[in-house]
């Protein structure tokens, strides 16, 4: 790894706490922004010639308050005078000196920071796009490809929020104890599409995109703390976990994308398993059935399953059922599909998803799964068309690899892989 | 005697280890380990999944309860223990500082022990 991806990734990964504690010192979304932007810049500068800072975080932090007091101070001259919360602020910034910062404040902070991105004004779309970009730090495009939307949709839908959330006057206090019950689904899902975020990836990114599962892990557990009862917070952390358990079995040594039903199970994190599982039996007595807590079983039958062979589809198919009505989607129904191809027959599973082709053209997964399924039902030339569409949806090279493979086996009758399947969200 | 050797530390340090460090902590615990280990001083060795991953039965009351999380929130949680036999406290304490020298930070609470049912160990 050279320097500056080190340093990209320092700045990347020392973001959300940045930001949320420039956000309680300026208590305005523009100027942390702004102010975090100036520290990255002199991070760039001054790192590769003093060497890493200890802690990241705080040195952004730091030179992020002298900043923004910078812009503050070339402000007021232009401006009446400054409140006195505002005088105060600066006083209080001002008398700091490079003090070490609490990693519970950190955390603290951070939750704050969603919570505010998760404003009442804001529709649940726009809070998870504004907290993305504000507190994650991706790009517009990542944004938009999580969404399936576009990217000039997402950039508009970034800006509303961003105004909106000006119009509203945002508190930037933590919401009382009701209010922050009321936020957790939002935050949930946002913390849901981060994790989803570093998890979309491919070899190449694979580690500088682990910090993003990492952090949803810390944001769950976090979550956790606070919110000790929550049978859909246990839910989505034993989700992250064992998804994530399986990170070091995804990609072959070229890497190509290793599916589920080939993946080396001794490479999953034991450990990681272990924490998911515990959370999704917690979660289960609670008799609160929730999406997070369904997604998790599923995702716990896969690793409870010492081989392939042994994976209890006919379960995860009826669990895909539950989250259908649950949270009814054209992606969990191809989900389900992918379940239904296994326990059932590729025919049904081929019946399921062809209505779904309207909402899910511009899908990769959609055109992977019903390739793989024309395949298995010998459907070779449909298979092919099937499959070179999804090449050109692919989200990255890995993707597009795994697809051509699939393709190469076409021509290879009696293939021992004829039952690959593409990568869906529930497999690899 | 007997002691055991209790580990605490504030889990949200812990957690954040990268998976590196983490691997390289556990190695260095594992080589302090193993001598003992030789010399048949080390009993059962556990290291606990984070408090979040708890569940307590309050059992002062009829019927128990059962609560999310652990016991006590504290500032620094109940992370994992060594079972080791040492003729005095400080061959105990020894043993500790060995393990601290590789893996600073928290504390270890050394702690005799009054009844050890090692036929009742689990696989």
């Amino acid at each position: 790894m050279s320097e500056g991806d080190w340093i990209g990734g320092a700045i990347a990964a020392a973001r959300p706490q940045a930001m949320a504690a420039l956000l309680r010192n300026f208590r305005d979304f523009d100027a942390a922004e702004e102010a975090f932007q100036e520290a990255s810049l002199r991070a760039l500068k001054s790192w590769p010639k003093n060497g890493p800072p200890r802690d990241a975080a705080a040195w952004l932090i730091m030179v992020g308050k002298n900043a923004g007091i910078d812009t503050v101070r070339k402000q007021s001259r232009l401006q009446p005078l400054p409140s006195d919360e505002a005088i105060s602020d600066l006083s209080d910034a001002e008398g700091e000196t490079v003090e070490r910062i609490d990693e519970a404040d950190y955390r603290d902070d951070i939750l704050r920071l969603l919570f505010v991105c998760s404003h009442p004004a804001l529709p649940a779309t726009q809070q998870i796009a504004l907290a993305l970009r504000i507190v994650s730090g991706l790009s517009v495009r990542q944004i938009a490809r999580a969404f399936l939307v576009t990217e000039a949709a997402m950039e508009q839908r970034i800006t509303r929020a961003k105004a909106r959330v000006a119009a509203a006057q945002t508190p930037f206090e933590a919401p009382g104890t009701i209010e922050r019950s009321e936020r957790l689904a939002a935050v949930a899902a946002m913390i849901y599409l981060l994790f989803n975020e570093g998890y979309t990836t491919d070899v190449a990114e694979q580690g500088a995109r682990a910090p993003l599962c990492e952090e949803a892990i810390r944001l769950c557990r976090l979550l956790l703390r606070l919110f000790p009862t929550e049978p859909e917070i246990m839910g989505l952390a034993a989700l992250v976990l064992l998804q994530h358990a399986r990170a070091a079995a995804r990609f072959d040594a070229d890497g190509a994308v290793v599916l589920l039903e080939q993946q080396d199970r001794k490479l999953w994190d034991r450990r990681m398993i272990a924490e998911g599982l515990a959370l999704v039996d917690k979660a289960l007595r609670h008799r609160r059935p929730g999406p997070y807590q369904a997604q998790a079983a599923i995702a716990a039958l896969h690793a409870r399953a010492s081989t392939f062979a042994e994976t209890d589809w006919a379960q995860i198919e009826l669990l895909y059922g539950a989250l259908e009505r649950m949270q009814p989607s054209a992606v969990v129904t191809l989900n389900r599909a992918v379940a239904v191809s296994k326990s059932r027959s590729a025919a049904e599973a081929l019946a399921m998803i062809e209505p779904l082709a309207a909402k899910l053209g511009g899908y990769f997964y959609f055109h992977g799964a019903r390739g793989a399924f024309l395949k298995e039902l010998g459907r070779a030339e449909e298979a092919r068309i099937a499959f070179d569409r999804a090449i050109a949806l692919a989200n990255t090279p890995a993707e597009a690899v795994h697809i051509r493979a699939q393709i190469e086996s076409l021509s290879t009758p009696q293939e021992l892989r004829c039952r690959h399947l593409p990568p869906s969200p529930s497999g690899a | 005697m007997q002691y055991a050797i209790l580990c605490y530390h504030d889990e949200k340090v812990t957690c954040a280890w990268s998976k590196e460090h983490d691997d390289a902590v556990m190695a260095k615990l594992g080589a302090v380990m193993e001598k003992h280990q030789r010399q048949g001083r080390l009993g059962p060795v556990a290291r606990l999944l984070p408090t979040t991953a708890a569940t307590t039965l309050r059992k002062d009351r009829e019927p128990p309860l059962v609560i999310d999380g652990p016991f006590a929130e504290t500032k620094e949680q109940f992370l994992g223990f060594y079972i080791v036999d040492c003729d005095t406290l400080e061959e105990a304490l020894g043993f500790a500082r060995e393990l601290a020298a590789v893996n600073p930070g928290g504390s270890y609470e050394i702690r005799p022990v009054a009844a050890f049912f090692p036929e009742k160990a689990v696989s």
